[in-house]
């Protein structure tokens, strides 16, 4: 809430309730855009405060509510009451955008708001919380005129239709690799995590790319919620708030550690693991990562939620995303290679150690992806196409909902073996790979998990020997 | 077990093969419950070996303890550890000739196995204790191996390889050199063949080793490495039919599932759910870099 108050006195202009640099000066900024809009700045004492006072309060979103407070304040025919505001202003009078309008324009309706005015740049994703209206202005007089009543504002409509997915990839563009897809699939529709290893240029991006055109749309209630991690980073300029697609992101492992998880020095935002959430976080050349950044992957994979802690308050994000990782065999990438590996093996241990220690036990499948033969690429082979594969994610989705409200990959331990319902053979199956494989109570579990969604894409009631088996041939410890 | 020991030409439990070297070593030092005796056989190899070559080193050092017969190695990487492991397996005695002291252990990560050596056979060095690994001391050590066995089987070798060096003292001091052939394209089995071209018996199983050497004569007839196809068919007979079809389709060779998939035009879920059956019943086994590859 911002207040003003117009009292006698040397005529000067004082913002008051833990304000930052950026509020400090909005005075210059709403003076100067007063004026030039063509009203008169009081020339008394005006007093703004910022309330409730006891929180500390930062950014530019308060400037057009300050201006309209302060013009308010000599003006009775100025209706402010029951309207929120959220903008820039320019020297000019002209509405600027701010980041984060969606959380706030989410949390305003929740506390009873039902009115919200923003620049015309920030209207469609104001448009989207249910139960608000969005008026968008282009200039201080335009929403001036608007709360006098003599040129009302037209209210904002949401758009229609979601506009076309980005970039995204296509399973059919990917020739061979069949048992890659395969593994693809089961990931996209328990929820697993996966890993993918393989020669530079076998296709482990293509392949990562085409996983997120496997996975279904998003509720209307979930891509809002993405929308809104969005929307703090300033980033929704590279994801429309109306797109239902689930996100991808792929960071290159010279991000930062508050990059990749979220942080920042004065404002906490979000990492790219929060901008994956409810979608694909894609981690190529998994093992250029540094062990920091991996183990500070541990948490968000088994909470799927990241909390930044910082002096003044510990900040969490919603952080569920499903990991997609790539990684070379070895150093040079030919491991199983027709080129052959010319690595020394205490070099490929330690190679393989780097990944082994922080990530592996959150690993559910891992799939080699072998380069290609030329031939083989020219073949004229058919590919399913994706939107086929994900009709077959999407009712195997829906069983694991109606059974437990979850996906496999998310539920707990205690749960599985009861939800898995493998049938005798199976479990003798499971059983016998314990000690055959050296398989961790961990990673036991994991394979359950897998079994049971491959039970459910076949749309089988109980897990079987096959399932199970396929599951085994995916575990990702043979190798540690 | 048993402290260092020195044993000098003179004194009982000298290797008489050391007898046949121009400059036999001063002294041995000794580390381990066992002196090399007779029979022994080296078996040697590149410390970058492939799965296969490890695979075979390991079944030779096997079978030649299975046969009562002593299997002399370097305790280098690779085919070395895999032979001295196989004899270790089957409970009989290897011997490990090292290039630097016996209180050093080269490379590190072979401690435990150098324990099971000398709990279970011996090592021995002719450098005093204390003596690093340096790079000069292993064609000396090399010419120590092939004089201590009667016949000398290289497994899988670079043309740069060491143990062609083996190979080459063990025909100048007139022992048996024996090498497993492999692919002409496989950089691992190119040393290999180039012995076989210049005269090495090629070895295809435990027999032509036995008919090879004299003191082994008497063994002949009883091997069986090479001829692992046929025996393991019999292994894995109690599988179900599609099983073993899998296993007819796939070599010695490591290949990967989608070959499997392909050359059979199964889908990808069924040769995984299989190729995990497989893998449990120890049939076949995976690789780092998600290859398969047959057990024998």
């Amino acid at each position: 809430m911002v207040e003003a108050d117009l009292a006698n006195g040397l005529p000067r202009c004082t913002i008051v309730g833990l304000t930052d640099r950026a509020i400090q000066e909005a005075r210059e900024r709403v003076r100067a855009a007063i004026e030039n809009g063509g009203y008169k700045w009081p020339q008394r004492r005006v007093t703004i405060n910022l309330a409730p006072a006891e929180l500390p309060k930062e950014g530019t979103c308060f400037d057009l509510a300050i201006a309209l407070a302060v013009l308010g304040a000599g003006d009775a025919t100025l209706h402010l009451d029951g309207t929120a505001f959220l903008a820039e202003l320019a020297l000019d009078a002209v509405l600027r955008p701010v980041t984060g309008v969606l959380p706030m324009a989410r949390c305003l309706r929740a506390n009873g708001v039902r009115r919200l005015v923003v620049a015309e740049e920030n209207a469609q994703e104001a448009a989207l919380v249910e139960g608000l209206e969005v008026f968008s202005a282009p200039t201080l007089q335009a929403c001036v005129a608007h709360l006098r009543g003599q040129r009302p504002l037209d209210r904002v409509e949401r758009d229609g239709e979601p506009p076309a997915p980005a970039f995204e990839g296509e399973m059919a563009a990917v020739r061979g690799q069949a048992q890659a897809k395969r593994a693809l699939e089961i990931a996209a529709a328990g929820g697993h995590n996966l890993l993918m290893t393989g020669p530079p240029g076998a296709g482990k991006t293509m392949l990562a790319r085409a996983f997120g055109s496997l996975l279904p749309d998003l509720a209307l209630a979930d891509a809002l919620e993405v929308a809104a991690i969005y929307s703090l980073r300033g980033a929704l300029r590279e994801r429309p708030p109306t797109t239902l697609r689930p996100p991808f992101r792929s960071p290159h492992h010279s991000v930062s550690r508050a990059g990749l998880v979220g942080g920042g020095s004065s404002t906490v935002q979000p990492g790219e693991i929060s901008l994956a959430h409810r979608g694909v976080l894609f981690l190529d050349e998994l093992c250029e990562f540094t062990r920091q950044h991996l183990e500070a992957l541990r948490q968000p994979l088994e909470e799927r939620i990241v909390t930044v802690a910082r002096l003044r308050a510990a900040v969490s994000f919603p952080a569920n995303f499903m990991l997609v990782g790539a990684a070379n065999p070895c150093p040079c990438g030919h491991l199983g290679d027709e080129r052959g590996c010319s690595c020394e093996p205490n070099r490929v241990t330690q190679y393989r150690g780097r990944l082994s220690g922080p990530i592996r036990d959150r690993i559910d499948l891992l799939v080699s992806v072998p380069r290609q033969r030329f031939d083989s690429l020219f073949a004229g082979s058919d590919e399913e196409a994706s939107a086929t594969v994900r009709r077959r994610v999407e009712a195997a989705r829906e069983r694991q909902i109606g059974r437990c409200g979850a996906l496999n990959a998310a539920t707990p331990g205690r749960q599985v073996m009861a939800l898995a319902r493998a049938t005798s053979g199976a479990r003798r199956l499971l059983a016998r790979s314990g000690e055959r494989l050296q398989l961790s109570a961990r990673g036991f579990y994991r394979v359950l998990r897998v079994a049971r969604t491959i039970a459910d894409l076949a749309g089988e009631p109980q897990v079987g020997e096959e399932a199970m088996a396929e599951a085994l041939h995916y575990r990702a410890e043979s190798d540690a | 077990m048993s402290a260092p020991r020195t044993l000098g030409p003179d004194q009982a439990g000298w290797p008489a093969g050391l007898a046949h070297l121009e400059r036999p070593p001063e002294s041995l030092w000794i580390l381990g419950a066992e002196l090399p005796g007779v029979p022994a056989v080296a078996v040697v190899g590149s410390r970058r070996a492939t799965f296969a070559g490890l695979d075979i080193a390991r079944s030779i050092g096997c079978e030649l303890a299975g046969a009562g017969v002593q299997v002399i190695s370097g305790m280098a990487r690779g085919i070395d550890a895999a032979a001295h492991r196989g004899a270790l397996e089957a409970g009989g005695s290897t011997v490990a000739v090292l290039g630097c002291g016996i209180d050093i252990c080269y490379p590190q990560q072979h401690l435990q196995l150098r324990d099971d050596i000398s709990a279970h056979g011996c090592v021995v060095s002719e450098e005093p204790p204390g003596t690093p690994p340096w790079k000069q001391n292993f064609p000396k050590r090399n010419r120590l191996i092939a004089a201590l066995a009667c016949a000398v089987v290289v497994v899988e070798a670079t043309p740069r390889s060491g143990a062609l060096s083996t190979a080459r003292w063990a025909a100048d001091l007139g022992r048996e050199v024996l090498a497993v052939p492999g692919s002409i394209r496989s950089p691992q089995s190119a040393g290999t063949n180039l012995l076989v071209r210049d005269g090495a018996r090629p070895f295809l199983g435990m027999n032509d080793l036995f008919e090879a050497v004299g003191e082994l004569g008497n063994l002949a007839g009883s091997g069986a490495v090479g001829a692992g196809a046929a025996s393991s068919s019999v292994r894995w007979r109690s599988l179900a039919p599609p099983l073993q079809e899998i296993l007819r389709r796939m070599g010695p060779d490591p290949v990967h599932p989608d070959a499997v998939g392909s050359a059979l035009g199964l889908p990808a879920a069924v040769v995984a759910a299989r190729l995990g059956t497989l893998e449990l019943a120890g049939a076949v086994m995976s690789l780092p870099g998600g290859l398969v590859a047959r057990n024998y």
